[in-house]
């Protein structure tokens, strides 16, 4: 245990150490229409369409397989798409359009349309190879060609603002679960993301761990980034989400304001789901 | 239950021993061999130009092939693992071919086959002032491109062992695939690649002497010739014993050198320590493992 434990550390003005608020082009961060997915013959996504506004929190839940996650990787192109699009900060992701059909785009292209997306992992995804710090400064520093002065500054910052200044010089085998997870969102923050994608960030972690990480994420959700989050986390989506989305087996099945879907669910499959979990 | 291992220092002192009784057959038996110890002797102690030449060649071939194995290797290994299939083809071609033949024939093939079919003469090159003849350049080309082959499947496995995630959370953060691999992907895999690396050089440094059907003088052909000619000739006792213990010598720093490196790439994972240097040397056990099966030879 380390002093950094000991004391509740209140995460605080996140989006300061990086800048302010990022502005995106518009007022639509996310327009996904009509996605099509396939694994083989397997279709997991069957038409998915969302909108994210700026500032806006979106939490998804439903049931492992209905396809969230899948969803979530097509937002960064970390999965391909077999129909529909998905747009970002007004840029297509993942494909270029030619004679009205879509191509995937280059590789040098996606990877700079990912620069501007954050994502979280379920298994936080740390180098192990690297220090905290390193693992914070290497994408601005590589990526985004950050001085590396600057880079450290941030980092610092960052890092101090999830409550982990002491463990500026340790490695990830060093940290709890909790710590990791929280260098992980200072990592993917150091690229001054518009987006920030969360992909179960808490379901990997010891129930004793999970405020901390939550804590980050609610107040990175009040200081006004644009997130989607995949989560079962009922209280962090009834704090933090503008609204929560439903999806079944490849479809979103409800959406509703804040928390109003937990209360008054509509459709029959929300309340089967719900009623199991909460 | 395993029966318990006798120490390896024991075996040692073994095999010390038996050296001490052949050498003490020589003074009851002299007239049958001519024993002249001073040969051994001076062969370690007072190395002629011709040992250390010998030697001297023997590190620079091994390192320069081995250095131009693990390049090869690196890229045989992304070829194996590419999407574009045509570089799967290739690698995959590259490796079966250099090892599934002998690397005794392709150097023979390599050198004196295009020699004599005039298809490359391997004329002398200078580089940086030193005269590199056309068989030594020939000699790290065979040795390097033989090792390519291995050190394929050694990079290979490396980069298999690295969790896909890595490679999903640095493109998440804007890397090109080729940065992720220099940066994230291969830094981790090195920790997997440089034990098997270290038998791999360690063996380069004993197989250079195979370069003696093409007449290069590193150090096993400097004894041959020593036992041919001249006031040593004809002990080959007391020659090749120095000889060995000359690459006993080399194989040990190596071995010294390759801990430190081991130490260097395990940055970040704590717990087990690299094995030290008594059981890297007299390869006792590096792990206590409850089933054998789970141990694996090297090459």
């Amino acid at each position: 245990m380390t002093i950094d434990d000991q004391r509740h550390h209140q995460p605080h003005d996140l989006l300061e150490a990086i800048g302010g608020a990022p502005a995106p082009a518009g007022d639509v961060v996310v327009e996904a229409t009509d996605v099509q997915k396939y694994f083989g013959r397997l279709h997991v996504l069957k038409g998915v369409s969302l909108t994210v506004k700026r500032r806006e929190t979106v939490v998804v839940i439903g049931a492992s397989g209905s396809g969230k996650t899948t969803f979530l990787r097509c937002i960064n192109h970390l999965e391909k798409i077999q129909g529909g699009r998905i747009v970002v900060n007004g840029h297509l992701i993942g494909y270029r359009e030619t004679d009205g059909k879509l191509v995937e785009d280059r590789e040098r292209n996606i990877a700079r349309q990912r620069m501007d997306i954050g994502m979280v992992f379920q298994r936080f995804n740390l180098f192990p190879h690297m220090t905290s710090l390193e693992n914070i400064m290497e994408a601005p520093i590589r990526v985004r060609g950050v001085p590396e002065a600057e880079a450290r500054d941030t980092a610092e910052a960052l890092l101090e603002r999830v409550g982990l200044a002491l463990k500026r010089d340790a490695y990830p085998a060093q940290l709890s679960g909790g710590q990791q997870q929280r260098v992980a969102i200072a990592r993917a923050l150091a690229m001054k993301p518009a987006l920030m994608l969360f992909d179960e960030p808490t379901s990997a972690l010891d129930p004793e761990m999970i405020g901390e990480v939550l804590d980050v994420m609610e107040e990175l959700a009040h200081e006004g980034m644009t997130m989607v989050v995949v989560s079962h986390e009922m209280g962090f989506a009834r704090v933090a989400a503008d609204r929560v989305v439903f999806m079944d087996d490849g479809m979103i099945l409800e959406e509703g304001e804040h928390a109003t879907l937990f209360d008054n669910p509509q459709n029959p499959r929300t309340k089967e789901f719900l009623s199991k979990i909460l | 239950m395993r029966p318990p291992r006798p120490r390896a220092a024991f075996a040692l002192l073994g095999v010390a021993a038996l050296l001490l009784v052949l050498a003490g057959c020589s003074s009851n038996r002299a007239g049958i061999y001519p024993y002249q110890w001073n040969i051994f002797w001076d062969s370690l102690l007072r190395p002629s130009p011709k040992i250390v030449n010998g030697i001297w060649l023997t590190v620079s071939i091994a390192v320069t092939s081995q250095i131009i194995g693990v390049i090869l290797g690196i890229f045989g290994a992304l070829g194996r693992l590419a999407k574009f299939w045509p570089a799967r083809i290739l690698a995959n071609i590259y490796v079966w071919i250099f090892r599934g033949t002998p690397l005794l024939v392709q150097i023979t093939l390599l050198y004196y086959g295009l020699l004599v079919a005039r298809i490359y003469g391997w004329p002398d090159l200078v580089v940086l002032g030193i005269t590199l003849p056309g068989q030594i350049q020939a000699g790290i080309f065979a040795l390097g491109v033989n090792e390519g082959a291995y050190m394929t499947e050694i990079v290979r496995a490396g980069i298999l062992s690295v969790d896909p995630g890595q490679l999903e959370a640095a493109r998440s953060l804007g890397m090109t695939y080729p940065l992720a691999m220099r940066r994230i992907v291969l830094p981790q895999a090195a920790r997997v690649i440089v034990p098997p690396l270290g038998n791999e050089f360690n063996n380069m440094l004993k197989t250079t002497s195979l370069l003696v059907v093409i007449a290069v003088p590193e150090l096993y052909v400097t004894f041959e010739q020593l036992n041919g000619s001249g006031s040593t000739s004809f002990h080959p006792f007391e020659l090749f014993l120095a000889c060995a213990i000359w690459f006993l010598l080399l194989t040990t720093i190596w071995s010294i050198i390759q801990a430190f490196i081991e130490r260097r790439v395990g940055r970040g994972y704590g717990g087990e320590r690299p094995p030290g240097l008594f059981d890297r040397l007299f390869g006792a056990r590096i792990r206590r493992v409850d089933d054998p099966s789970q141990v694996s030879g090297g090459r």
